[in-house]
């Protein structure tokens, strides 16, 4: 009876159910298998292959690419400008979301700007950027860096205002100085936020990283792309999507796996 | 126990304004209060009487309209040196283990690791807690959070105590469990202490003095000298004879508050 009424109180909590490791990956491999069997299957006999490509033809490619170092030539660019202009911006980002938090009516000033410059179309900065840098990698770092600096600012930001005032007194009975402070509360508090900032900000950093090497580049995953829309070579165009998205992914667990360790108190 | 001719924190014409709106709200005021040296004083009162706020002013936390607070005859400007305060909700460091949070208050002062690691676990222990050093707080339950809350403000050692209801959140049964423990720790150290509560037996049990507050704007409405031997039996003590005139005493000053102040 206790083991029955166990059960329920698990299953009725909001996403509090434990599921088997084996039964998630196993179902996820089972999506994947269906949805690009369906597409390798309806691809030619549905529709025109040549709009939509095909699995197998991707593979291809994605093997061919390997052995003339095309591959990497072009990934680890996207790669680089992505990973670098995200580091840069969380790290400035997360730095001004501090800053401003602390400092007082200062914030009320600048905090609509912040806001306002969010609210800018920021994938439209692109050729600006172009025309300040050229068409090397300075370009897309930079317009990486305009697309995550908001997101960590914000979250930042907001982690400041959720810190628990009573530990903040706490620390102000011992005495704590700031530094203290913000080694013991201050940091811990908003780590939480910084990897929620993280996590959103892969795909806002290739999202800037492709779309700045859409508008003018020689290298990178976006002049790929932009290449292959040249020739017409729509698996081409596939391909490079695909390999975003492994970066993307690929980053996305990184970030898991720090979560994993600097929130084992949880 | 105390030490008649100085008092150690002493409280003099306190007021304590809120302004939230536009509005000034008067939280405590004229409160007129002595702790002396190793005396133990509770506070109680009504919720919202300003309890809380009286030991806010203490820890240089909140600056009172006019009036003061003095430490050894000193006026409270910040936060004062050797005042602990104890929180009503633990105030644990999540992400921290139950012995750095209790050594935490000796990093603070820059105390040598080994002095740290040596003194926390001399105090997990008096709490006893030995076993629980590498645990995080989420891992225990209330009882066991508050000891650790409880050996964190003793590694800190300070000449008084603030304790803001702090075994306000835990089970009845705890409460007296772990009221009993204080106790004793306490006499084994003498400090003084201001004691916040609304549990009236609580108070009785533990105090020197008792002190009633009336509902807002908080003001001091009677005193109760609380004349039982010590060492005291948390528990037993309430049959006492004393103690049951004493919780009838202070029960009818703080329900006569409730239809209005007594000034």
């Amino acid at each position: 009876m206790a083991e029955a009424s166990k059960r329920r109180a698990r299953s009725t909590s909001f996403r509090g159910r434990e599921y088997s490791k084996a039964s998630v990956w196993l179902g996820r491999l089972a999506v994947f298998v269906l949805l690009t069997g369906l597409w390798e299957l309806l691809s030619g006999r549905a529709f025109n292959s040549f709009w939509l490509s095909k699995p197998s033809l991707i593979a291809d490619r994605i093997v061919q690419m390997l052995g003339d170092g095309d591959l990497w030539y072009h990934m680890s660019a996207t790669l680089q400008e992505a990973v670098v202009g995200l580091a840069i911006g969380m790290v400035g980002g997360t730095l001004l979301g501090i800053g401003l938090a602390f400092s007082g009516i200062f914030e009320r000033w600048i905090y609509p700007f912040m806001m306002a410059l969010y609210s800018l179309p920021r994938v439209s900065l692109a050729p600006l950027f172009i025309v300040w840098f050229g068409i090397g990698q300075s370009s897309k770092i930079l317009m990486v860096v305009a697309m995550v600096i908001f997101v960590a600012f914000y979250n930042a930001f907001e982690g400041m205002r959720n810190i628990d005032k009573d530990l903040m007194d706490m620390m102000s009975t011992y005495k704590a100085k700031w530094t203290h402070k913000l080694r013991w509360v201050v940091l811990p508090s908003i780590t939480v936020w910084i990897l929620t900032s993280v996590r959103l900000n892969i795909g806002m950093a290739l999202i800037g990283s492709v779309i700045a090497e859409l508008v003018g580049s020689n290298r990178g995953l976006g002049y790929y792309i932009t290449y292959s829309s040249n020739m017409l070579d729509t698996t081409g165009i596939f391909t490079g999507l695909v390999l975003i998205m492994l970066i993307a992914v690929a980053l996305e667990q990184l970030v898991l796996l720090l979560e994993r360790l600097l929130l084992r108190y949880r | 126990m105390a030490n008649d001719n100085q008092a150690k924190l002493s409280i003099r014409d306190l007021k304590v304004e809120f302004r939230a709106k536009g509005r000034n709200t008067v939280a405590l005021d004229g409160v007129h209060l002595d702790v002396k040296d190793g005396e133990f004083v509770s506070v109680v009162g009504p919720s919202g009487c300003g309890k809380s706020t009286l030991l806010k002013v203490v820890t240089g936390l909140l600056q009172p309209a006019s009036g003061g607070a003095f430490i050894d005859g000193q006026p409270i400007d910040g936060v004062p040196d050797r005042v602990g305060m104890v929180f009503q909700n633990d105030a644990l460091l999540p992400w921290k283990t139950v012995v750095q949070n209790v050594r935490l208050p000796l990093a603070i002062k820059g105390l040598p690791d080994k002095e740290q690691r040596r003194e926390a676990e001399r105090l997990l222990k008096l709490v006893g807690l030995e076993g629980f050093a590498s645990f995080y707080p989420k891992q225990l339950s209330g009882g066991m959070r508050k000891r650790v809350a409880l050996a964190r403000t003793f590694a800190y050692d300070p000449d008084i105590y603030l304790m803001d209801e702090p075994f306000g959140p835990l089970d009845a049964q705890t409460r007296v469990k772990i009221g009993e423990e204080f106790l004793r720790m306490w006499e084994s150290v003498g400090k003084s202490v201001l004691f916040i509560t609304h549990d009236i037996e609580e108070a009785i049990a533990l105090s020197d003095r008792v002190i009633v507050m009336s509902p807002r704007p908080g003001r001091i409405k009677a005193e109760f000298p609380i004349q039982l031997a010590r060492p005291r039996p948390f528990y037993d003590i309430r049959f006492d004879p004393v103690f049951k005139e004493l919780q009838k005493e202070i029960w009818a000053q703080m329900s006569d508050g409730a239809s209005g102040g007594v000034h």
